[in-house]
């Protein structure tokens, strides 16, 4: 078995046993990127040389610690200092941030090495990578269809094992729905849990990083390393810091599964909704305690996540002017035509897409009929999502409608892409947890991801279901990437 | 239709974008089909009901007005597409 093959947590088994050194993960993980990188596509910058420099150093340490020389990927909206973070835009191709985001510390911190900085759909906007600027990742299952998006880089180099685990970053499914269709573990963190310094702003009030891993027990070690308070965003919560691996416990005897019925009809694929009908039944079979619910606002919070993020982005955009960084047009002979030939030549048409609905609902006249009432549902929204939380302790629902879908199939229309997010949008609204999970394969043997919502700061509970799940059905032992052609 | 050509073109001047001619009509179909999408938020009862401006029930978050300097300016200044003697540099303006 090849080292790349392994998990993080069986790689620091075998670290702390001296059975291999942190140079022959790094080579193993390299070699695996030369061989599939050309087929993928997930990576917008490798630092092979950086990456085998660094681990030299750590294999001369005496001590070790836990995370010591385990590589990580990034996406290409956290900025790395000294490193290119390009928001796969072309407005940012040549920007070196010039300082790290909080979580980068954190992985620095722990001695980790960067393995490079992965695609996304331009400033995290899209749901295939096929809007990045720079290059469309594959899935790894089926190199004619997407990886999903926005963290598509992510979830595909974690599936095809070029990068143990990684970093995305969600503003609504930006991480799950990548991870339903490359089979991969994805969280999207509470609100508020990990701090958001140093992520390149898409929508404040949404905007969240989260793990990407092979397993549950992955994810649950690179939260710990992540998740925190931070001075530096306003918006951390200061909460007490928790270990995430004591809530890997193989039992949900009692525990109180919700399962929203309108999430499971129409609009989701048969295939996909026969796979989580049975994950359901084998919690039933585990001890879990099932019942129907009804949590009927997924089209409201899909029309509201579109007028909240499409605002916030027009804003948090609005700094990309031309001067201070950034590209700068060639033809412009004022300050106003730098401003806006430099946006008009630099962002992609999705991104301008998402600009001007929010400049529109935030204009003079509409600002009521759309942001304020938009604001409102939220509050509905979430109030929902509370009201089942004093009944359930978690809910699950398939993570996408569909599986991977061809690249070129949604980009032509907009709308159309925008429903690929339908059943992950209502928790961004919310700000709860929830985690995507491989629970199968369909016909033609794509993964399947089944979603688990907690309640606020409640990752745990979230953890221990998922973990169950996983101890008694063993998808990775069954499923691997076939990078069919 | 909701929105006219007209008003595309004076929203992505408020957003400093030019939008072409021919770019024109894929952008007002993508704005019309949200915003019709989006109408059944409308269908719902908020008389009663107060906005969510954030996801966490923070409120005035204070912290001690304290200077720090970032130190390395080099880096911060490699990003801008011009600059002259540690300043951003833009065409004349007055």
């Amino acid at each position: 078995m090849e080292l790349y093959e392994l998990t993080v947590h069986e790689l620091i088994e075998k670290l702390d046993k001296k059975e291999i050194t942190i140079s022959d993960i790094t080579k193993s993980y390299l070699s695996r990127i030369k061989e599939k990188e050309d087929d993928v596509q997930a990576f917008v910058t490798v630092t092979e040389k950086e990456a085998l420099e660094k681990a030299e150093e750590l294999d001369k340490k005496e001590t070790r610690t836990k995370y010591m020389g385990i590589p990580i990927g990034i996406k290409d909206n956290i900025c790395t200092k000294g490193l290119k973070t390009t928001c796969s835009s072309k407005m940012l191709e040549n920007f070196i941030a010039p300082y790290d985001a909080t979580v980068m510390e954190k992985i620095n911190n722990e001695n980790m090495i960067t393995l490079g900085k992965l695609n996304m759909d331009e400033f995290a906007m899209g749901s295939s990578t096929e809007f990045s600027a720079f290059k469309t990742t594959k899935n790894p299952w089926d190199l004619k269809r997407v990886p999903g998006g926005s963290s598509g880089g992510s979830a595909a180099s974690v599936a095809s094992n070029m990068v143990p685990w990684a970093l995305g970053s969600e503003t609504g499914g930006s991480i799950r729905q990548p991870s339903s269709l490359c089979g991969t573990v994805g969280l999207k963190t509470t609100y508020g849990l990990v701090s958001r310094f140093g992520l390149i702003a898409f929508a404040s009030s949404l905007d969240q990083i989260g793990p990407v891993t092979k397993d549950v027990e992955d994810n649950a070690l690179l939260l710990n390393v992540i998740a925190g308070y931070d001075s530096k965003d306003s918006t951390s919560k200061n909460i007490e810091k928790k270990d995430y691996t004591k809530a890997l416990v193989n039992d949900v005897k009692g525990l109180k599964i919700g399962v929203p019925k309108e999430f499971f009809g129409e609009g989701i694929n048969d295939e996909v909704r026969e796979s989580i009908i049975q994950a359901i039944e084998k919690y039933k079979e585990l001890g879990a305690i099932v019942e129907e619910c009804s949590l009927d606002i997924a089209n409201e919070a899909l029309s509201t996540y579109y007028i909240i993020a499409g605002a916030e982005a027009s804003s948090n955009l609005g700094r990309f002017d031309g001067i201070r960084y950034g590209y700068r047009t060639k033809n412009a002979s004022n300050l106003k035509e730098i401003f806006v030939n430099s946006r008009t030549e630099a962002f992609g048409p999705e991104v301008k897409r998402r600009i001007i609905t929010g400049t529109y609902v935030l204009s003079s006249g509409y600002y009521d009929a759309y942001y304020k009432k938009a604001q409102k549902v939220r509050t509905i929204i979430k109030d929902k999502f509370n009201e089942l939380f004093s009944k359930y302790d978690v809910l699950i629902t398939p993570t996408s409608p569909t599986v991977a879908f061809g690249i070129g199939e949604k980009t032509d229309n907009a709308l159309e892409m925008y429903l690929a997010d339908l059943c992950t949008i209502p928790i961004n609204i919310a700000g709860v947890p929830a985690l995507s999970l491989p629970c199968g394969v369909d016909k033609e043997g794509m993964p399947i991801g089944m979603q688990i919502i907690g309640k606020h700061f409640d990752e745990e509970t979230i953890y221990r279901a998922a973990y169950t799940y996983e101890q008694n059905t063993k998808f990775r032992e069954t499923y691997k990437p076939y990078f069919k052609k | 239709m909701k929105v006219s050509k007209e008003e595309l073109l004076h929203i992505a001047k408020l957003a400093n974008l030019k939008i072409n001619d021919d770019e024109s009509e894929s952008y007002l179909r993508n704005l019309n089909d949200i915003l019709n999408f989006a109408d059944v938020i409308n269908k719902l009862d908020t008389e009663n009901i107060s906005e969510t401006i954030g996801s966490t029930d923070n409120v005035n978050v204070f912290r001690e007005d304290e200077i720090k300097v970032f130190e390395d300016n080099a880096a911060l200044l490699q990003n801008a597409p011009e600059e002259e003697d540690n300043m951003f540099k833009i065409p004349k303006v007055i």
